[in-house]
């Protein structure tokens, strides 16, 4: 009886993914792993981090969201065009700090005042490009998961 | 002491690579793939290399995420191949010539633990006081070689569209309605 | 001397498996593995004994701290893992395009001409 009534008033959208206990966990630590994710890609010219792993890990909290949740609730949020299109405005922001360069006459020159070492806004524009290398190497893994979870659930729901 | 235990997580990555290629379910394949993967992250890190080492451990768990995905309901194949035999063989003998090609080949690299440093001193001695970053990997590849990184995230942008390319949808609506895996031409 | 050969044992096993199995699933892995033993070897061969990991401050500049490892192979390591996982991933993207148009990961079926 209560079992039957709990199953009424799910709604269908909870009933994909895993249980309850992953379900509350993930919604626990996705934010968490976020803000790791950020930690890192902010302080790869103070220590050790980067744009790189900094990207994978954001990528890594999506994919726990998915994982979870199903791919149903964040594909109203990231769909895969937008993602790959946020991928795209990553690199773009690399190459434009690349062009700024050309200012002074050289290619890649570091024209952004450089302040002084162990702050945050040091080094010209190496924290920049770790944020464009971030978005472009998450959310590109981001799309390549997506695609790659889609590939046969997608045409049968379609229909 | 470094170098003994690096050596025996190095035997560990090769009994886990051993186990990789040779058990027949896909699954546990894949998963002793993930013991190589977290194997080179510990020695990277032994090896002072805290960089490599976070790379390292979050791009094998999502490999391992996406290789799951692909072996997932997969059977294993039971019958070997009718050229196992001259496989093995023509195998054998190359792999014989190449690892006593490698013996000779790696006595001209410096030794273990002196290595030849003529470039990356100039990056050291410049890099707290011309580009300001305490951390000299990213000094290198974002400012001294930064077209090495440009190049990189170039390839990884093409294999991103590339992996859309042969994932995309296009032309499928149109024979979904049989129901046969082949019948679809286009 | 010993742990480079070691490394060579390792692309030996890579390779190995790309000769002889049949699985394309099992091809991929070894890929993979050889491309772990050369990030390896140049991790390897960079290291110093005795020494810190590559990041500096003013006290290491006034001599006082031991010397620092050999960061130009990290730094050119660090972006062969990325491509590394990209080119895996569309790698088994493919394979995965193959199954579904033969129903097999075996490549002695898949090299048959059909459709």
């Amino acid at each position: 009886m209560n079992r039957q009534s709990y199953k009424r008033d799910v709604r269908p959208e909870q009933t994909a993914g895993m249980t309850l206990i992953v379900k509350t966990v993930a919604r626990l630590t996705v934010g968490l792993i976020l803000i790791f994710g950020t930690y890192v890609v902010f302080e790869g010219h103070l220590s050790s981090g980067g744009g790189f792993p900094g990207g994978v890990i954001i990528t890594l909290a999506f994919i726990n969201l998915v994982l979870a949740f199903g791919w149903k609730p964040l594909m109203g949020k990231l769909p895969r065009r937008r993602a790959v299109l946020i991928g795209s405005l990553g690199i773009s922001l690399f190459l434009l700090l690349s062009l700024f360069g050309l200012i002074s006459g050289v290619f890649f020159k570091n024209v952004i005042p450089r302040g002084e070492a162990f702050n945050l806004f040091s080094a010209g524009h190496i924290l920049y490009c770790n944020i464009g290398i971030c978005l472009n190497v998450g959310m590109g893994l981001f799309a390549i998961f997506l695609a790659l979870i889609l590939f046969r659930i997608e045409p049968e729901d379609g229909a | 002491m470094p170098e003994l235990s690096v050596l025996m997580l190095i035997l560990f990555v090769i009994a886990a690579a051993i186990v990789a290629i040779e058990i027949k379910d896909l699954l546990s394949s894949v998963v002793a793939f993930g013991a190589i993967g977290m194997g080179i992250a510990v020695i990277f890190l032994l090896l002072k290399a805290p960089d490599l080492a976070i790379t390292q451990l979050v791009v094998e768990l999502l490999c391992l995420v996406i290789l799951i995905r692909a072996t997932l309901g997969q059977k294993p194949l039971e019958k070997r191949s009718p050229l196992f035999l001259p496989l093995l063989l023509s195998a054998g003998a190359f792999l014989i010539v190449f690892l006593v090609s490698a013996a000779l080949a790696l006595k001209e690299l410096p030794e273990f633990g002196q290595p030849l440093m003529r470039v990356s001193q100039t990056y050291i001695d410049w890099s707290l006081s011309m580009v300001r970053t305490p951390n000299v990997v990213t000094a290198i590849i974002l400012d001294f070689r930064a077209y090495d990184t440009l190049g990189e995230a170039t390839v990884l942008f093409t294999a991103v569209i590339g992996v859309l390319a042969v994932m995309r949808k296009v032309g499928r609506k149109k024979t979904k309605s049989d129901s046969s895996r082949d019948g679809r031409q286009n | 001397m010993s742990l480079y050969f070691l490394c060579a044992v390792l692309f030996a096993i890579g390779v190995y498996c790309i000769l002889t199995k049949r699985n394309l699933i099992k091809i991929i892995i070894g890929v993979g593995i050889m491309e772990y033993s050369l990030n390896l070897l140049f991790i390897l061969v960079a290291y110093r004994m005795n020494s810190r990991s590559p990041i500096i401050d003013e006290e290491w500049l006034s001599g006082a701290l031991p010397p620092i490892t050999d960061p130009l192979p990290q730094a050119l390591v660090i972006t062969s893992i990325v491509i590394g996982l990209a080119t895996k991933a569309l790698l088994i993207c493919l394979a995965m395009r193959l199954y579904e148009k033969y129903g097999t990961f075996d490549i002695t079926e898949i090299r048959r001409l059909k459709g």
